[in-house]
């Protein structure tokens, strides 16, 4: 135990410190300027990465959880850079990320008196984070940002902010760090009820077409060594979300595909063909589900899952499992038979078959020479053995990268699945080299996308990372343009896009970049970008009226999903 | 199908608490009919009595959604059966106004009474359901009200078991 008299500010910097926080995402300003002062004097042992928007720094931080173990943080200053943060929180708390944000606040005398840079962000941000609370007296920060840490990285993770006065990180305190573990209102760690366990095990070993689906809940609790082991043994196909992607490698022969509205036929269709459906580490999103009233009816369902409010919330379950993954899946490994579903795992195949025929006959009759963002994808994933972290943004492109980038590994999907947050791909990607230097990150973006953070372009100059950026440049809001065409008489209302030139873009922030139009020039210009010592950008400019196929319309039943 | 639905929570003494629980009704578009709070038996945790209109389905969804408050110990949602609930309503009357005679008939029938009696005013008390001070509310109306206030429900619950063993726990932890 140390005792030492020091500031508000001081203790918010060794606070972070004894939770190992070395990476922190933040841009300065009035409210915050004491906790930057202490920082200075930590240059050597935490990396502050100066953004250039604060939507910025959040995504950054983001990426960041996502690709590592760790929570991600974020500092910035009172008003518009408390209120900056706010579509990343939604983002974060949707997509279950651990953050711990830091804004700065004006001095607590001035609160309520519309002073200066004072915005009620606690008030704004209560229904997007998982908790938030306000610091006007130095000695509760150490308490606090221990409770921040704990809640946001435990349960079903979400961003955490705390809102500090300028007096509270001026004011001298006693600084005393103990970390926490426990709060007597919040329940994080379930206690796994065995005899459910035991119900489900009974259902899975009688099921004659048992279907697994999974989310990122798998991968939040590190359970991707049990969920292969209990596969293996139930030989039950697997299917996976967006979000979910990664959690099991996509060329294992029990993978049958991605789920929901530009998923894949199979594990679509199959949905309301199985006779229990397990589902582990998911909230039957909507974009999942297509019409609730006809999905799975015919099947027992088996919900696996933290959060006890996601249990029955869109989908009754039979035997509702209130588990981390991790723990569920190896109580449920042991008591189920070891089994094989030969018959049933060729229904998926002959399904997959009727997608690949399908799609391959549209893309004969369109037979264009301009380049498909499937081609695209296809290829940077042969090239990079789908093992890259694949950072994408929102629309066309992200769907057709979650469908044809194999993504090999866990944690390599970074993508804005609950919220979709257009903007969030070149920040997260930033934050995601930083969470794992080792790894080629390449960010896939729209051109619409793109433009929404470009400033961050600035990021990667300033702190020289390695990041890849694919733009998909179809001249359109393309997945906008896609309902446009289909659901409203393809009347393109403000879909077309203008663009800059986005080569001369790079290159006035100092990075690489190239442009390509032909398909003769695509593998070549994928392996200089890969090979590039540097961050490097490449546009690629791809059909502009292509659409994403398969499709279950808005409103229908995962067996209406459209292949054309 | 709708129903009144009377929901207790219980919850950790921090600033701000009335608005988590308050927004989760509001992005569900569920009106409060309404709403009080205040200390429970045990120190330091305040109870909110919610009433609401609403189907089975939906309050046990915003049930889900206030326990997953980090503040939140528990909540609980009871249906009118299950539950011993009152309300409490103030009158304001003109003291001149109650000259005539009538208002001892309408206090003792609607068992009221006087709180205060001033030369101005006089404020009479009524606790029960609402529809008990609605009524008096009518027969008053004659005599002039100047002023009207009435409580939210605050409310017991019948099944004994649930409610003391889990406030035992609390305090346990304690």
């Amino acid at each position: 135990m140390t005792e030492l008299k020091i500031t508000g500010a001081q203790a918010v910097i060794k606070s972070l410190v004894e939770e190992n926080i070395n990476t922190i995402f933040g841009y300065p300003g009035g409210a915050i300027m004491p906790i930057y002062d202490a920082l200075y004097d930590y240059t050597d042992s935490i990396n502050h990465v100066l953004v250039r928007h604060e939507q910025g720094a959040i995504h950054a931080a983001q990426g960041y959880a996502r690709v590592s173990d760790k929570t991600g943080v974020v500092f910035a200053t009172s008003g518009p850079g408390a209120t900056n943060l706010i579509t990343g929180l939604a983002d974060a708390l949707i997509d279950s990320t651990p953050l711990v944000c830091i804004t700065g606040q004006v001095a607590s005398h001035l609160l309520g008196t519309d002073a200066f840079q004072e915005t009620d962000i606690i008030g704004i941000s209560a229904p997007i984070t998982k908790w938030n609370y306000q610091i006007t007296k130095a000695h509760e920060i150490p308490s606090v940002i221990a409770k921040a840490f704990f809640i946001a990285s435990s349960g079903r993770p979400g961003p955490v902010l705390i809102d500090i006065t300028k007096d509270a990180q001026f004011e001298s305190m006693q600084f005393y760090y103990e970390k926490c573990t426990k709060i007597r209102s919040y329940y994080p760690n379930p206690e796994l009820n065995k005899d459910s366990v035991e119900e489900a095990a009974k259902l899975i070993n009688q099921a004659k077409k048992p279907f697994l689906l999974i989310g990122q809940g798998i991968m939040l609790s590190n359970a991707e060594k049990e969920l292969k082991e209990f596969v293996e043994k139930s030989g039950i196909p697997v299917a996976s979300t967006l979000l979910g992607l990664g959690a099991f490698p996509k060329n294992h022969p029990l993978y049958v595909g991605y789920l929901g509205m530009h998923g894949d036929y199979a594990p679509n269709i199959k949905t309301n063909e199985c006779d229990v459906l397990i589902a582990i580490g998911m909230r039957f999103d909507d974009r999942v589900t297509g019409d609730v009233s006809r999905y799975a009816k015919q099947a027992k369902v088996i919900h696996i899952e933290i959060d006890a409010s996601e249990l029955h919330k869109i989908i009754k379950a039979d035997v509702p499992i209130h588990a981390d993954a991790k723990e569920a899946l190896k109580l449920l490994t042991a008591s189920i038979n070891k089994n094989q579903h030969d018959l049933w795992l060729e229904e998926f195949k002959s399904a997959k078959k009727t997608e690949v025929d399908t799609l391959k006959q549209s893309a004969e009759i369109l037979h264009s020479e301009e380049l498909k963002m499937n081609e695209v994808i296809e290829l940077l994933s042969e090239i990079t053995h789908g093992e890259a972290i694949v950072v994408t943004d929102v629309g066309q492109h992200q769907m057709m990268a979650a469908r044809y980038y194999q993504f090999n590994k866990s944690k390599s999907n970074i993508t804005s699945g609950g919220l979709g947050t257009m903007g969030f791909a070149l920040p997260a990607a930033i934050g995601a080299k930083f969470g794992a230097p080792k790894n080629t990150v390449i960010a896939i973006i729209g051109d619409g996308g793109f433009q929404m953070t470009v400033q961050e372009l600035g990021t990667i100059l300033q702190s020289k990372i390695d990041v890849k950026i694919v733009i998909l440049n179809n001249r359109f809001l393309g997945m906008v343009r896609q309902w446009q065409q289909l659901f409203f008489e393809k009347r393109y209302s403000f879909t077309e896009m203008i663009s800059p030139d986005f080569v001369a873009l790079a290159k006035a922030y100092s990075i690489e970049a190239a442009k390509i139009e032909n398909r003769a020039n695509l593998k070549d210009a994928l392996l200089k970008m890969l090979n590039h010592d540097g961050s490097y950008l490449l546009e690629v400019m791809v059909a502009k009226e292509e659409n994403v196929f398969p499709m279950v319309p808005t409103g229908a039943s995962v067996s209406e999903i459209r292949l054309k | 199908m709708e129903k009144i639905y009377t929901v207790s929570v219980f919850t950790e003494n921090s600033i701000g608490m009335l608005n988590r629980i308050t927004i989760i009704f509001t992005r569900r578009h569920l009106n409060i009919d309404s709403i009080t709070a205040s200390e429970s038996e045990v120190k330091d945790v305040f109870r909110y009595t919610i009433v609401l209109r609403t189907s089975k389905e939906q309050v046990d969804k915003v049930i889900g959604q206030i326990e997953k408050l980090v503040d939140v110990l528990k909540a609980f949602v009871h249906e009118e059966s299950e539950i011993v609930h009152q309300e409490i309503a103030l009158y304001k009357i003109k003291t001149d106004n109650l000259t005539n005679g009538s208002v001892e008939k309408v206090i003792r029938e609607n068992y009221a009474r006087i709180l205060t009696v001033d030369p101005m005013f006089m404020v009479i008390e009524k606790t029960g359901h609402v529809e008990e001070t609605q009524l008096l509310f009518e027969k008053l109306k004659p005599f002039g009200i100047l002023e009207f206030a009435r409580s939210g429900r605050v409310a017991v619950t019948k099944p004994m078991k649930e409610l003391s063993t889990y406030l035992k726990e609390i305090e346990k932890s304690n």
